[in-house]
């Protein structure tokens, strides 16, 4: 059954934010652009994640998963001696895109900037949860591999609708994808990863 | 009996979940419940039975997610019929003894509406339509929308229904844990809107158990004056042995429930998780329960997509800026269509603090009704105020209320039997609170009770339309005071009866008064405080003056409407504050060193705001250097300089996009003064036209918006198309202006093959044209591939480009 999962804000990654917005090192005039942004998203963003675990099949070529069957080279190295695999979508929520629309219209410095913030929210809050995941997934003796996502290597991006089909995603965090296979809001992910028993 | 009429007498029991139920019977993961209906329409009508029997009064067609964009018309229509007819024969065959009725079910299309997404409005309209007319041939009772997480889909759906069928419709959204839809709204901007627009039944469904969802529940009960939905979850679900399972039981479910019931919620039911356990213990306890009245609540309230504005004592401010009467650069925008102004007009409203922004765009050069629904559109995707549409024609009027997204504040009727037949059934239509104008055929009465006998005929009329009181506010006319002495009193007069009186909410555009006169601020803000403190609900006024905003929070501060004064004191500051910082941060990041050629640059005070990327103090230097110098000397010899310096960082390296972008946005506010400097039509001192867009089929346009910009500083007349923008629509634009350059971005490998046939047709339509391309799926081969000009790395190396194409037109020429 899909289960749905609000988070706090987590933690946070300034440097992050700075490689995002194509910036080597920390200047006076960008970073302070950094604090009015971290200020006015303050409040605003919420943090979805919605998720299930299905076993994962191995039939001659194919994985196989839910709804899902794949040849690609990329998950089978992915998921290599996995027996289960965590499938999960994740959103920082419109309001992001909201400020986004506004400052690239009016002040695309700022646009750009939470751009990246937004970029490196959503990533934070993918490892907040994985994190947690894993945590869970240690005290019944498995371990969590790193996550793929649809467009990583050969896994393709058409892959999308079936995973939004599979978890739901409109209806239990809000995300929706687009005939061009676009996800609004905008910084969201959907991934998958790996489970596999220790030892 | 109909249901409307069972309603009135009786509690609505609605039916449970479904999806999970159908897992159960065999449904796979990831699959469309939809095509059970026909697949295994036992088991869907099993269902709707064991609803019927536990005691439900109404089921919903397993027709969720039933639509033209997941389904083939033809299948669409066979899956709605047969889910009808699952649900009538389960109707038949349960022997419960209480009154049945079928819904169809709609709930939302999975995808995110313009500006937030790619669907259009109208497309979302038509999408619902198709679901609506499916069901009504089917002969289903009523509409039921529900789990709609955003207001504008919200909007879309229930304007189909209501456009397309006669059937009650009842709406139900998904809220946040947040008391919010996902796109923002809370429960009173959502009830305002639903309203307005004449839903049968609004509430909430899904998202929680009945425990979390009571807030936003209590909220609707708070608001509403039609009867109130609750569908709750049964909780969470959550791991127990092994086993994932929803963590509120049928009893603590029934318990909750009722306690909202009691509270006065009338139509009761589950969503997911629920089972037909759940709603036979609920409709046994619900026996015999009193219905507690709906009454009237007697809001005046307008909405954005994300807030209620409430008309009350505590005086709301509607700025008056966006209109072009009087504005000379404000006209000049519109014929321009440069909305980038337009919006930052907006904006600076908003800073200020206004509570709702008159929208008035009407100019006798331009075609009204489609800027005022395009101005609108903008706005709305910028603003989250609530918008007054201030248009006298009605055709203009229906375009903006039907975009619009919320309950609009609509300026204006009048007493006239004209405007009123004209604006009511608009208002009746798509809600709205109207500001009615105390005049009528005879005009505009000397007297305040003629303009009080006005407003009474006003108001009778409204009501015959089924509109009251609350839905109207009182305009009794601002005249000068210079023209006639007592102008201002009768104006008061009239505004006191009505509103103290009468009991409705008024309203002036304050500015007026002061006509002719000098020193008008010191006459209009008077008249103000004289009016505010008369009982004036609201006003017109130009947020920019600083004496009209200290009366407003002078007079709420008097009048126990500010808790310690708190918003006077920050007003304060922020006012004595302002002046002056700009300059000390230029100051304090001014590190001169001769690395950067930024840095050996800024010799002059503009040249090193703009370097520094500092706005306020480049528009500031620039407007003192134009008290002597020529306007083109300050953009080719200051300007243009600090510009070319920063870009060469840029491109070496040495400054980073974000900086660029300041000094560009820096310059952007030089120019500002700039267009301010030059007399109206000697302005065209641009190099030539470049057309700019985001491919159709992509969304993203930061990218685009930074090409815009930068070709701007530069001098190049850019039209910008958007984002999403469909092939014929750049051809068409390319050939309107005989654009020599045009700029094509897109994001998405998706998008790509949009892009490649834009750029295909415009070299058979267009061949004069050099089209760039760029984006970040794209680079030189790419470019090369799908048959483009050139590929922009970035932003500046578009300029360069643009500059060099520029020049061998002139060359040529």
């Amino acid at each position: 059954m899909i289960r749905q999962k609000s988070f706090d804000a987590p933690p946070f990654s300034r440097r992050e934010v700075f490689r995002y917005a194509g910036c080597k090192t920390e200047t006076e005039e960008v970073s302070s652009l950094v604090d009015k942004c971290c200020e006015e998203t303050e409040g605003r963003l919420s943090y979805r994640v919605c998720y299930d675990i299905y076993d994962l099949r191995r039939d001659g070529d194919f994985l196989s998963f839910a709804n899902i069957n794949t040849d690609s080279n990329t998950l089978k190295t992915a998921f290599k001696g996995c027996h289960a695999v965590l499938v999960f979508g994740a959103t920082v929520g419109a309001e992001m895109d909201r400020l986004i629309l506004k400052y690239s219209r009016l002040e695309p410095s700022k646009a750009l900037i939470m751009q990246a913030l937004g970029a490196e929210r959503i990533e934070s809050l993918c490892d907040a949860f994985c994190r947690e995941t894993a945590e869970k997934l240690v005290r019944q003796g498995k371990t969590l591999m790193p996550r793929v996502s649809p467009g990583y290597g050969d896994i393709p991006l058409t892959m999308q609708k079936e995973l939004f089909a599979l978890l739901d995603c409109p209806r239990k965090i809000g995300l929706t994808l687009s005939d061009q296979l676009i996800m609004s809001p905008s910084k969201s992910v959907t991934a998958l990863a790996g489970i596999k028993y220790d030892g | 009996m109909n249901i409307t009429e069972y309603m009135k007498q009786n509690i609505l029991i609605l039916d449970g979940g479904m999806g999970t139920l159908l897992q159960q019977r065999g449904l796979p993961a990831g699959s469309r419940p939809e095509h059970f209906n026909i697949t295994h329409s036992s088991v869907v009508k099993d269902i709707h039975k064991a609803y019927f029997d536990a005691g439900s009064n109404v089921v919903n067609t397993n027709t969720f997610g039933a639509n033209i964009l997941s389904f083939e018309a033809g299948e669409l229509e066979k899956i709605i019929s047969a889910a009808c007819e699952n649900a009538f024969a389960a109707a038949k065959e349960s022997g419960a003894p209480q009154p049945k009725f079928v819904a169809l079910d709609i709930g939302p299309l999975g995808r995110l509406l313009k500006p937030l997404g790619s669907l259009d409005f109208e497309e979302a309209v038509s999408v619902f339509a198709e679901t609506v007319k499916a069901g009504c041939r089917c002969g289903v009772d009523l509409i039921m929308i529900e789990t709609v997480s955003d207001c504008y889909e919200t909007k879309a759906a229930l304007l189909a229904a209501k456009e397309n069928c006669d059937l009650p419709v009842f709406v139900s959204n998904a809220y946040g844990e947040d008391g919010k839809l996902m796109t923002g709204a809370d429960a009173a901007a959502m009830v305002a809107m639903l309203e307005g627009m004449g839903a049968d039944a609004i509430g909430v469904n899904c998202s929680f158990g009945p425990d979390r969802l009571a807030p936003v529940v209590r909220d609707y009960l708070k608001y509403a004056e039609v009867p109130v939905i609750m569908k709750a979850n049964a909780g969470l679900p959550h791991d127990e042995n092994g086993k994932t399972v929803y963590d509120i039981d049928a009893g603590e479910f029934t318990r909750q429930t009722k306690e909202l019931v009691l509270e006065g919620v009338r139509i009761a039911g589950g969503c997911c998780g629920t089972t037909p356990e759940y709603i036979r213990t609920l409709t046994e306890s619900l026996v015999g329960v009193p219905l507690k009245p709906i009454d009237k609540k007697n809001f005046t309230c307008v909405s954005s997509y994300t807030k209620a504005v409430f008309f009350s004592d505590d005086p709301v401010l509607i700025g008056e800026r966006i209109n072009p009467t009087g504005k000379k650069r404000f006209k000049q925008a519109l014929l321009e269509n440069d909305t980038d102004y337009i919006l930052s007009e907006g904006i600076r409203q908003q800073d200020s603090g206004v509570h709702i922004l008159d929208v008035n765009v009407g100019l006798p050069q331009l075609d009204e009704a489609s800027v005022l629904e395009n101005t609108v559109c903008e706005l709305q995707s910028v603003i989250d105020l609530p918008l007054e549409i201030d248009t006298s024609s009605a055709a203009a009027m229906e375009r903006a209320l039907r975009r619009y997204n919320g309950k609009a504040l609509i300026n204006s009727v009048n007493g006239k039997a004209e405007s009123m037949e004209s604006v009511f059934p608009l208002m009746k239509k798509y809600g709205g609170v109207a500001v009615a104008l105390t005049l009528d055929e005879n005009g505009i009465p000397g007297t305040a009770e003629g303009r009080v006998e006005i407003a009474k005929k006003i108001l009778k009329t409204a009501e015959k339309y089924g509109i009251s009181k609350k839905d109207l506010v009182f305009d009794t006319l601002t005249m000068a005071v210079s023209a006639d002495g007592q102008a201002a009193r009768v104006t008061l007069d009239a505004m006191k009866t009505i509103r103290r009186e009468m009991g409705a909410h008024t309203l002036l555009g304050v500015s007026n008064v002061s006509f002719g006169l000098p020193e008008r601020g010191a006459i209009g803000s008077t008249f103000f405080a004289q009016a505010l403190e008369n009982g004036l609900s609201g006003a017109i006024m130009n947020p920019f003056s600083a004496e009209m905003m200290t009366v407003y929070h002078s007079y709420r501060a008097l009048s126990g409407l500010d808790e310690n004064c708190a918003d006077y004191i920050s007003y304060m500051s922020s006012r004595t504050a302002a002046p002056g910082s700009a300059y000390e941060t230029a100051e304090k990041a001014y590190v001169p060193s001769a690395e950067k050629a930024s840095e050996a640059a800024d010799t002059t005070p503009l040249r090193r705001a703009v370097c520094k990327g500092l706005k306020e103090l480049a528009a500031k230097e620039c407007a003192k250097l134009l008290e002597h110098a020529e306007p083109m000397t300050v953009v080719t010899g200051e300007i243009i300089p600090a510009l070319d310096a920063v870009g060469a960082d840029y491109e070496a390296g040495r400054l980073y996009l974000p900086q660029l972008l300041m000094s560009a946005e820096a310059a952007k506010a030089a120019f500002e003064q700039i267009k301010k400097a030059v007399p109206a039509g000697r302005g065209g001192s641009s190099k030539c036209t470049f057309v700019l867009a985001t491919v159709h089929g992509d969304v993203h346009d930061i990218g685009k918006n930074i090409v815009k910009l930068l070709l701007e500083n530069y001098g190049f007349d850019v039209k910008d198309l958007g984002k999403d923008v469909p092939e014929e629509d750049v051809v068409r634009a390319v050939v309107k202006y005989h654009a020599p350059l045009a700029g094509l971005s897109a994001l998405m490998t998706t998008t790509v093959p949009a892009m490649e046939n834009t750029v295909r047709l415009l070299h058979e339509r267009a061949p004069w044209c050099r089209v760039i391309v760029g984006g970040a799926v794209l680079n030189e081969d790419y470019a090369k591939k799908i048959g483009a000009d050139a590929y922009g790395r970035d932003a500046m190396d578009t300029v360069r480009y643009a500059e060099k194409i520029y020049g061998e037109i002139s060359r040529d020429k």
